[in-house]
C-alpha cells in the first residue's frame, strides 16, 4: 500500500516538472520579445540579453510611435475589425436563431447548403475572380465581406440557441402576440450575451491577425492593415524609410539603421499584439467556451 | 367535378400557411444565404474555368473549353512531383505530431485544480493569439545567422551559425515545430473537456484494485476520450494539404523553395501573381479533390473500425 502511494507521489512530481518545462518553453519566446523590446539593440543582437532586459531603453517604442505607416495600419485594422465584427454578428445571429427553430421548413436543405461549403469550396482563384467582379478590389469590403461568416460559426451559434432558449419561452411570447423580429430582439438577444461575446471575439481575433486577404485584394498602401505593415517590417526587412528620415535625418549611418531596425522590430510586435494579450486572460473563459460549443457534434 | 385532390391541396395550403406565419425567420436567413451563394457557390460555378481558357472579356461562361489541357500541363510540368512531395511530407509531418496535445492534456488533467494548473493553461494558450506574421517575424529575428538568439547558442556550442531560414533542410522542422508552439496549449481544450466528463467511479474502482496513476491514465482516461480523438483526427485529415499555407508563404524564399514550394503557394504564384487563372484553378481543383477523397476514406475507415465518424 505504501509503495503504491509513493509511486503516485513520484508520478505527481514528474508530471509537475513535465508541465513546467512545456510551459516555460512555450512562454520563453514571448518573454524574450518583451525584454528585447526595451533593451539596447546592441545587447540583443550580440546575445547578451537572453532573459531580462539589458540597458533599458524605450527608444523602440518612440520609433514605432513616430512611424506613420504603423499608425495608418493600426487605424485600418481597427476599422476593418470593428466593421467586420458588426456585420458578422448582424447576419450570423438572426440566421443561427432561425435555424434553431422547429417551425422552420426546409431546414435540412438550408443546413446542407451551408455545411457543404466546409467540405468543398471554389478555391483561391475563382473566389478572387468573384471578389474582383463585384468591384471590391482595393476596398475595405474585400477584407471584411468574403469571410464574413463561416459554416462553423453558424453551427456553433445555432447549437447555443438550441441549448439555451427554451421552446416554452418562445411559444409563450408568441401567444402573447409577439412576432419573430420582436421576439429575437427583446427576448432572445438579451439571453445570448455569451454567444455574442464568443462569436465577436473569435471573428475579431481572426480579422485582427489576418494578412492574406489584404495581400491579394489590396494594392493601395494607405489601406493596408497592420499585419501587412508588420510583414514589411519583420519579414521583408523594409524598415520604413519615413521613420528613418523624420527621426534623425538622412545622415544616418548604416550601422545606425540596423540598430534602429532591430529596435523597431520587437517594439512593433508588442504594440501589435498588445490589445489581444491584455484582453485575452480576462476573456479566456469565453474563448474556451467557444471551442467547446463548437465541438458539440451534430 | 368539383372534387380536387384534397390531400395535395391541403398540403400545399399548409406549407404556404406555415411559410407565411414564419416569414420573418426566412428574412433572418436571407443575408447569410445570399452571402454563401455569392462567395461560395458562385466560385464553385467558376471552377469550370479549370477546363476552359479564361478570358476576362469573355467571362466565365463565354470562355472556350479546352478540356484537361491545364491538368495535363500541370501533371507534366517540372514542378509537379516536387510540389506534390513537399505538400504530402509537410502535412504528414504535422499529422504525426497530432498526439502531442493529447499527451499534454492528459498531463494537465492529472494536476490538482489550483493556480499552477490555471497558470500553465493561460500561458500555453497565449501563442494561439499571435498572428502568423508575428510568428514568422519572430522566427526571422531568432534564427538570424548573425544576430539571432538561436545562433548565439549554436556558436556557444562551438558550431558554425546555421542559416535556418534559407536552408531547405531546415524549413519543415521550423515550420512544423513553430506551429506546435502556437497550437499545443490551445489544442488541449477539447480534450480537457472530454476528460472532465470521465466517470470518477471508474477511477475509484481501479484504485481499489491497486492500479497505478499511469495505468489509470492509459486504461481509463485515454479510452474515454477516444471518440473525441477520432473525430478530431478526421477533421484534421479533412484539412490535410490546406493547413498553414499562409505561413508557408511568409516563410518561403528563393533559397528554401526546394522544400517550401507546396501546391497552394504555387496556386497563389501562378494564379494571383501571374494571372494564369485557368491553370491555377485547375491546380486548386486537383488539390480539393485529393482532400475530399482523403476525408471520405478516413471517415469510412473510422466508421468501420471505431464507430466514431463525422457522418
Amino acid at each position: 500500500m505504501s509503495k503504491f502511494q509513493l509511486s503516485d507521489k513520484a508520478f505527481d512530481r514528474v508530471n509537475i516538472i513535465f508541465v513546467s518545462i512545456v510551459t516555460l518553453i512555450i512562454i520563453y519566446p514571448l518573454i524574450f520579445v518583451i525584454s528585447a523590446s526595451i533593451s539596447d539593440p546592441q545587447a540583443v543582437n550580440t546575445g547578451k540579453m537572453w532573459l531580462w532586459p539589458v540597458d533599458l531603453t524605450f527608444d523602440g517604442f518612440v520609433r514605432v510611435f513616430q512611424n506613420k505607416a504603423i499608425w495608418v495600419g493600426y487605424k485600418n485594422t481597427i476599422i476593418y475589425t470593428t466593421v467586420g465584427v458588426c456585420i458578422h454578428l448582424f447576419i450570423l445571429l438572426p440566421a443561427a436563431y432561425a435555424l434553431s427553430r422547429k417551425e422552420l421548413m426546409a431546414k435540412k436543405f438550408i443546413l446542407w447548403f451551408i455545411l457543404f461549403t466546409m467540405l468543398f469550396n471554389g478555391g483561391l482563384v475563382p473566389t478572387y475572380l468573384v471578389v474582383r467582379s463585384v468591384g471590391m478590389l482595393d476596398t475595405m469590403w474585400a477584407i471584411v465581406i468574403p469571410g464574413v461568416v463561416g459554416a462553423w460559426s453558424v453551427l456553433v451559434a445555432r447549437a447555443f440557441f438550441q441549448q439555451t432558449i427554451p421552446d416554452q419561452l418562445i411559444e409563450a411570447s408568441k401567444i402573447d402576440g409577439a412576432n419573430d423580429i420582436y421576439l429575437f430582439m427583446k427576448v432572445v438577444l438579451p439571453l445570448s450575451l455569451p454567444i455574442i461575446a464568443v462569436m465577436a471575439l473569435f471573428h475579431g481575433v481572426a480579422l485582427w491577425n489576418q494578412y492574406f486577404s489584404a495581400l491579394i485584394y489590396l494594392s493601395d498602401e494607405s489601406k493596408f492593415p497592420l499585419q501587412l505593415i508588420l510583414r514589411q517590417i519583420l519579414i521583408l526587412n523594409e524598415v520604413s524609410a519615413d521613420s528613418a528620415s523624420n527621426a534623425a535625418g538622412a545622415a544616418q549611418s548604416f550601422a545606425q539603421q540596423v540598430k534602429t531596425a532591430s529596435l523597431v522590430k520587437y517594439a512593433v510586435i508588442i504594440v501589435s499584439a498588445l490589445p489581444l494579450l491584455i484582453v485575452y486572460p480576462f476573456l479566456q473563459r469565453f474563448f474556451v467556451k467557444g471551442v467547446l460549443i463548437g465541438s458539440v457534434k451534430e | 367535378m368539383e372534387i380536387q385532390p384534397p390531400l395535395k391541396q391541403s398540403r400545399g395550403y399548409k406549407i404556404k400557411k406555415k411559410f407565411v406565419a414564419n416569414w420573418q425567420l426566412y428574412l433572418f436567413l436571407l443575408p447569410v444565404m445570399t452571402y454563401f451563394f455569392i462567395f461560395h457557390y458562385i466560385p464553385m460555378y467558376g471552377i469550370q474555368i479549370a477546363f476552359k481558357d479564361y478570358f476576362a472579356n469573355l467571362g466565365i461562361f463565354g470562355s472556350p473549353w479546352v478540356g484537361f489541357e491545364h491538368f495535363e500541363r500541370f501533371f507534366n510540368s517540372y514542378y509537379f512531383w516536387r510540389l506534390l512531395k513537399n505538400t504530402l511530407i509537410l502535412n504528414t509531418y504535422m499529422l504525426i505530431l497530432f498526439p502531442l496535445p493529447i499527451i499534454f492534456a492528459l498531463s494537465l488533467n492529472e494536476l490538482r485544480n489550483g493556480p499552477f494548473k490555471k497558470w500553465s493553461q493561460t500561458l500555453t494558450y497565449a501563442p494561439h493569439f499571435v498572428s502568423v506574421v508575428v510568428v514568422v517575424g519572430m522566427l526571422v529575428a531568432f534564427l538570424d545567422p548573425n544576430t539571432g538568439l538561436v545562433n548565439h547558442f549554436v556558436r556557444l556550442l562551438g558550431m558554425k551559425p546555421i542559416p535556418f531560414l534559407t536552408a531547405p533542410e531546415w524549413f519543415r522542422h521550423i515550420f512544423v515545430w513553430s506551429g506546435q508552439w502556437q497550437s499545443l496549449g490551445w489544442g488541449t481544450i477539447i480534450y480537457l473537456a472530454a476528460l472532465a466528463g470521465v466517470n470518477p467511479e471508474l477511477h475509484e474502482a481501479a484504485k481499489v484494485d491497486g492500479a497505478t496513476r499511469m495505468q489509470r491514465i492509459l486504461k481509463i482516461n485515454l479510452p474515454s476520450i477516444m471518440p473525441t480523438i477520432v473525430v478530431l483526427f478526421i477533421l484534421n485529415i479533412g484539412n490535410f494539404m490546406q493547413i498553414g499555407f499562409e505561413k508557408v508563404l511568409l516563410m518561403q524564399n528563393n533559397l528554401n523553395s526546394e522544400t517550401s514550394d507546396i501546391i497552394q503557394t504555387y496556386v497563389y504564384e501562378t494564379g494571383i501573381l501571374q494571372g494564369q487563372y485557368s491553370f491555377a484553378a485547375a491546380i486548386g481543383l486537383f488539390e480539393s479533390i485529393i482532400n475530399i477523397i482523403l476525408l471520405v476514406t478516413v471517415n469510412q475507415i473510422a466508421r468501420k473500425v471505431s464507430d466514431n465518424s463525422l457522418w
